[in-house]
């Protein structure tokens, strides 16, 4: 009982100066997204077919199926709450998807559902914008160089790839999400979901080759819970 | 489930008895596109239950309306397996309609788009041909289809449909049908509806109705083995008849310019 109380004190310490950096109060879910064996080795794109882009890079870039920095880290990966938070009416600000050097920018693109994405072309030529939804609707637009960008909205969760047909290699992911506590991990696969209500929760992290992991957590108070996950890569 | 054809009404009951005699074959009993003959086609039939439609007259996104699928019926998808069923009636076209949308719930959840609205077209002048071969390169159509419109352009060789079949752009020199019609508001339609399911992206939110018509204008000048309006003023001036006289003699096994 005793131990209990030193406990919670000391976690109401912790929560105290937390409060006074993050500002509303709420627990922390935090950690770290790795992998383990061998990734399979990004291939560097040619681009020769379009050159207004190859121009654009001194070294061709690698694609960007599975992104790896030093650690063992993954990059580009959707950490999100699947299950114990509400739905989460969406924010007024648009989630951005840029077409840059015949790339997208950012190569995965989370947002919620019903939320303004809005697409935006900066290269010097078309590029087509096809996303391959199997929930929500399909569509495929065009969109040339210099034109405005398209402004479009999702109303059911998924995880959807998006390709170009005019350029094979390009390839991104949107990620249309129930709530607002989801993130996808930088440089160092590190995350963090801060402002969670106390409450049971399975976050969930999504890699778009190497598929999904869950851990339940519970956060009581303003704690700050440490989850990692660890994918198995795949070698080809 | 009932579709609204003019003063036609269909029902998918009676639909489903035609369904299993014609349909099911190729797009299965399930309506999911996985008939018996479905492993044998190389564009692959039409999965009902995804309700992603290629020729349309509603914006991309959008299922079609019941109108759009018993044209389809009617006219059949050209370079497919996909026939012309004109030889069954018109109610059992419209009761066939009827049962297709029984496959998808999206039919019940969702209201067809609102048609693209298409101007009455101009008149054609060689100026309108002129302005849509700058479209043709503006936009890059050629990238697919080829500079020629031969279906050869740099990307036409990587291109998939959504399930990760390999598809071909169209080749205007084949002939003067396109995938969705052989008319010009037709093939209007397809370049600002899009082609969903297929890497046959929308130009509605790019270009304006009276380009629109413009680049109808050229790509009727791409089908020279096919005389038109569009290729005979087009022929009628120096340049767009050097521009066909050497396009055409390629076509041909002995260069003489034959013309069918």
């Amino acid at each position: 009982m005793q131990w209990r109380q030193i406990v919670f004190s000391a976690t109401v310490l912790l929560a105290a100066s937390a409060v006074a950096i993050a500002g509303p109060a709420g627990g922390t879910i935090s950690g770290k997204v790795t992998y383990e064996g061998t990734p399979a080795k990004m291939k560097p794109i040619d681009m020769s077919k379009e050159p207004s882009c190859a121009k654009m890079y001194t070294t061709p870039p690698v694609a960007e199926t599975v992104v790896t920095g030093s650690g063992n880290s993954l990059q580009d990966v959707v950490v999100y709450i699947s299950a114990g938070a509400p739905d989460d009416a969406a924010p007024a600000t648009a989630a951005v998807f840029t077409q840059k050097g015949c790339r997208y920018i950012p190569h995965v693109l989370a947002f919620q559902v019903n939320q303004e994405l809005k697409i935006v072309n900066e290269d010097q030529t078309s590029h087509n914008i096809h996303p391959l939804p199997k929930l929500n609707r399909e569509w495929n637009k065009s969109q040339p160089a210099g034109t405005p960008a398209i402004s479009e909205k999702y109303d059911k969760a998924e995880f959807i790839p998006v390709k170009c047909n005019v350029h094979p290699w390009m390839h991104g992911n949107f990620a249309v999400l129930k709530n607002k506590h989801f993130t996808v991990t930088g440089d160092g696969g590190a995350f963090l979901l801060a402002n969670l209500p106390a409450g049971k929760y399975t976050v969930t992290a999504w890699q778009e080759s190497y598929g999904e992991q869950s851990q339940e957590v519970t956060i009581s108070g303003s704690e700050t819970k440490t989850v990692n996950f660890v994918f198995k890569a795949k070698p080809y | 489930m009932e579709s609204h054809i003019g003063s036609l009404t269909g029902d998918s009951d009676a639909g489903r008895q035609l369904y299993f005699r014609y349909c099911w074959g190729c797009h299965g009993p399930h309506g999911d596109g996985n008939g018996e003959n479905a492993p044998y086609l190389n564009i692959l039939p039409r999965n009902f239950v995804a309700a992603t439609f290629k020729c349309r007259s509603t914006p991309t996104g959008t299922l079609p309306t019941d109108e759009d699928l018993y044209n389809t019926l009617k006219r059949g998808v050209n370079f497919t397996y996909m026939p012309s069923w004109l030889a069954l009636t018109a109610q059992e076209r419209a009761n066939l309609v009827a049962f297709i949308k029984t496959f998808s719930a999206r039919w019940t959840t969702e209201k067809p788009g609102a048609p693209i609205q298409i101007p009455a077209e101009p008149s054609l002048t060689i100026a309108s041909i002129k302005h849509g071969a700058e479209l043709f390169q503006k936009l890059e159509c050629w990238k697919c289809h080829g500079q020629e419109g031969r279906g050869d352009g740099p990307s036409a060789s990587t291109l998939t449909d959504s399930n990760d079949q390999p598809i071909r752009p169209y080749n205007f020199t084949s002939d003067n049908r396109s995938k969705c019609g052989r008319t010009n508001p037709e093939l209007y339609k397809i370049f600002m509806t899009g082609l969903d399911g297929t890497p046959m992206p929308s130009f509605a939110d790019v270009v304006k109705p009276e380009d629109a018509w413009d680049l109808v204008h050229y790509l009727r000048t791409l089908q020279y083995n096919n005389p038109s309006a569009e290729l005979t003023l087009w022929e009628s001036t120096p340049e767009g008849n050097a521009i066909v006289a050497t396009k055409r003699a390629k076509e041909t096994a002995t260069g003489s310019g034959f013309r069918p």
